[in-house]
């Protein structure tokens, strides 16, 4: 596929990871927070961090949004979801998602309708074509779905769908940040931002980690040699004494972000005043929520959602790694109580976990290196 | 209508209507064709004897009565098929029901010979249809030379069976010196793919139709016996093949790592990934390692026999892009690892569940 290959090529890597080499053997050990989930998939897809000098530790950040919701609103949506009539419509990766008590593929199996769809808009056609049912859209992820969302919500008022509503959990990306830089022992040096979340939000918001932490942060995108590059502009901050706010996804992040994007972001949803986060607890106006012109199409308001609560299970620490405070094999139940089999947290469900990348992934370096075949 | 001739005459027209071959006029499959009475009888001998009878089938007998060549042994499988949509890029349900499970006998080394085909029907399935995907099993049973010999019709009604599941079962003859398996592999061992990986999955993932997307992807359902064949004769040596189907290579490489207790290395630049296979999987967030084939096998053999394998393989057209993509070893047994281009690394591990597509 053309536009993957470049990113992909052995010799830019290559040097790259010579660069990164050179540059950290002349500083101390540095601890760099990749956001996204989609950056810690891609580090361990491809094997980077079996590339990287012993010195330069990756910590996976916030930036996975299926790791992120609490078991609570999963409960939720399963109460939604079991209501006579009501077709609920998600992404794949919500089917495994472990609730309270159970999983919506758990509930699938025991007949609620739940259907997996690639886009909101899937969800909105379904109600179109099945008048009789009423079909739920469970929103999940950061600015970079809400607007596809918006743009659902906005569609579905043009064409009067009735039968439709969204079950919102959209989430920021810059509270949880602020969160772990202001969590007692936080020892980060550097953050690989957000790469599609800043299509749509620009770099600007970040401003404060640079100007508040005094940390640099580098916009970075999601193949090999972006994530490389991204590291390697890291440790040249560093070492030139520089926090800024940099941007390395420039072929698609622009320093304004996408403002029609952001228009539709503004006219269709408002911040909630709290929302709680799987391991972080509650953060203050941390999450969206339709707001009063689209109150009809918001399925809080449209069911009687029971509002569960669970406590996260004691013996799981996904907050602690979501923190970036411990890493996936320093919890207590990974790989022995909590596997991708059976999660107990939502690190280990996504693909784009920490715990899951790190299962499926990444757990071989932690026994030892393999010689690398000669091309 | 009052003399005794007249009557005669009558029952004698119905005697004879009696004998005649039933007739199928229907449009859709009914309870009817599943009750064992004459519109069963039409529909075996409309559908599927005039697709695929033969000497042993059209006796109708309880069982087919088979002759062993003396010194063969036999190889028996099955296989049961349900795919949706049953018709796709590349192929239906009727080939594909005739490909997995030659394809089952072949990679374990035997020659195909018989199957038996048997059919789940649901109230309603347009009649038509069933002939088309009757006769794509029988040209896929003609182009792998093998015989129908046996084959049962059920029917179920509305809602309790997906339109039309069929299950094959094979008989295959094996040489007596043919031993493969995967006791046989040792490190030092080059894994071979005979060819693209992951078109059969993607092709039906694009046919469901619900991810509006459009990619030139069919699927590569194919018998393989006769690259297996060419194979096994060339390289005797061969130690253990199987066919990637659901799970794809990374799973049947996991099986090998684990059934012969050794390390499995994967080579990512060597795997063959067409471009539009490998740009769906980059937009679904799906590993074309997981994707299913139904028309390739990986194989093990001998690191000095490897270039002959490869030659006998390029001689055959269905296994025409055969490659090597990786190592056996002694390093980290029971696992499977992907290097990748620039010199990184993995872990592939068996699929939980279905894959399911990333978010973002």
């Amino acid at each position: 596929m053309k536009f993957v290959s470049e990113f992909r090529d052995p010799e830019a890597a290559k040097a790259l990871i010579a660069d990164i080499t050179e540059q950290a053997a002349d500083q101390p050990p540095r601890k760099f927070m990749e956001a996204c989930g989609g950056h810690t998939h891609a580090i361990y897809r491809h094997g980077i961090e079996t590339l990287l000098p012993e010195s330069i530790e990756m910590v996976h950040g916030p930036g996975c949004p299926v790791c992120v919701i609490p078991m609570g609103r999963i409960d939720d949506a399963i109460a939604v979801a079991s209501i006579d009539k009501v077709t609920m419509c998600c992404f794949g990766d919500m089917l495994r998602v472990p609730g309270g008590t159970s999983t919506l593929l758990e509930a699938k199996a025991n007949g609620a309708d739940v259907r997996v769809v690639y886009s909101p808009l899937d969800a909105l056609a379904i109600a179109e074509q099945e008048p009789d049912r009423e079909v739920v859209f469970l929103a999940v992820g950061f600015e970079t779905t809400a607007p596809s969302t918006a743009v659902t919500a906005l569609q579905a008022r043009e064409r009067n769908v009735e039968n439709f509503s969204i079950f919102c959990n959209h989430v920021t990306i810059v509270p949880p940040m602020k969160a772990i830089l202001d969590s007692p022992g936080m020892s980060l040096d550097g953050f690989l931002g957000p790469g599609h979340v800043s299509t749509v939000i620009g770099t600007g918001p970040y401003e404060f980690v640079s100007r508040d932490y005094g940390l640099p942060l580098v916009t970075t995108g999601f193949e090999p040699v972006d994530i490389l590059q991204g590291v390697s502009m890291l440790l040249r901050q560093l070492s030139e004494g520089r926090a800024e706010v940099e941007n390395q996804y420039k072929r698609v992040v622009r320093d304004a972000g996408n403002p029609a994007a952001l228009k539709l972001l503004a006219q269709v949803f408002e911040l909630r005043p709290h929302f709680e986060w799987r391991g972080l607890g509650f953060i203050g106006q941390s999450a969206l929520a339709l707001n009063a012109d689209f109150a009809y199409f918001d399925a809080e308001k449209r069911f009687t959602v029971p509002g569960v609560q669970v406590a996260d299970p004691k013996a799981c620490q996904c907050g602690e790694v979501l923190k970036g405070a411990i890493r996936p094999w320093e919890c207590k139940v990974f790989g022995t109580a909590c596997t991708p089999e059976t999660p107990i947290g939502t690190c280990m469900v996504s693909s784009e976990g920490a715990c899951a990348a790190y299962f499926n992934y990444g757990r071989f370096r932690a026994k030892k290196r393999i010689p690398v075949r000669s091309t | 209508m009052n003399s005794q001739e007249e009557r005669d005459q009558v029952h004698q027209r119905i005697e004879q209507w009696k004998l005649r071959p039933p007739k199928l006029n229907d449009k859709v499959i009914t309870m009817a064709h599943g009750a064992g009475g004459k519109a069963s009888q039409a529909l075996t001998d409309a559908v599927f004897l005039s697709a695929y009878g033969g000497a042993q089938l059209d006796r109708l007998e309880d069982g087919a009565v088979l002759d062993v060549p003396a010194g063969k042994r036999i190889v028996f499988t099955t296989d049961a098929f349900v795919v949706t949509p049953r018709r796709f890029a590349g192929g239906s349900i009727g080939d594909l029901a005739v490909n997995g499970t030659v394809n089952d006998l072949a990679v374990m080394g035997a020659t195909p010979q018989w199957l038996t085909v048997s059919a789940v029907l649901e109230e309603g399935l347009p009649i038509d249809e069933l002939r088309d995907i009757v006769a794509d099993v029988a040209t896929a049973a003609a182009t792998a030379g093998v015989t129908i010999v046996a084959g049962d019709t059920k029917v179920v009604e509305r809602g309790a069976a997906d339109g039309c599941y069929l299950t094959t079962s094979g008989i295959g003859l094996l040489d007596a010196d043919t031993n493969l398996g995967a006791e046989h592999v040792r490190p030092g061992d080059v894994v071979i793919v005979s060819g693209s990986i992951g078109d059969h999955g993607m092709a039906i993932m694009l046919a469901r139709g619900n991810l509006n997307l459009e990619a030139d992807i069919a699927s590569d359902s194919a018998a393989v016996h006769e690259a297996i064949r060419a194979l096994l004769d060339t390289v005797p040596s061969t130690r253990w093949i199987r066919d990637p189907t659901r799970g794809g290579l990374a799973s049947t490489c996991n099986e090998l790592a684990v059934g012969a207790s050794v390390g499995v290395s994967l080579f990512e630049e060597s795997l063959p990934v067409k471009p539009p296979v490998a740009g769906a999987c980059e937009l679904l967030g799906i590993d074309p390692l997981y994707v299913a084939n139904e028309g390739k096998f990986a194989a093990v053999v001998p690191a000095e026999d490897v270039d002959a394998a490869l030659a006998a393989l390029r001689s055959v057209p269905v296994s025409a892009e055969a490659v090597a993509v990786g190592e056996i070893n002694d390093e980290h047994p029971g696992m499977v690892v992907a290097h990748t281009p620039f010199g990184g690394s993995r872990i592939v591990d068996m699929l939980v569940g279905a894959p399911l597509p990333r978010i973002c």
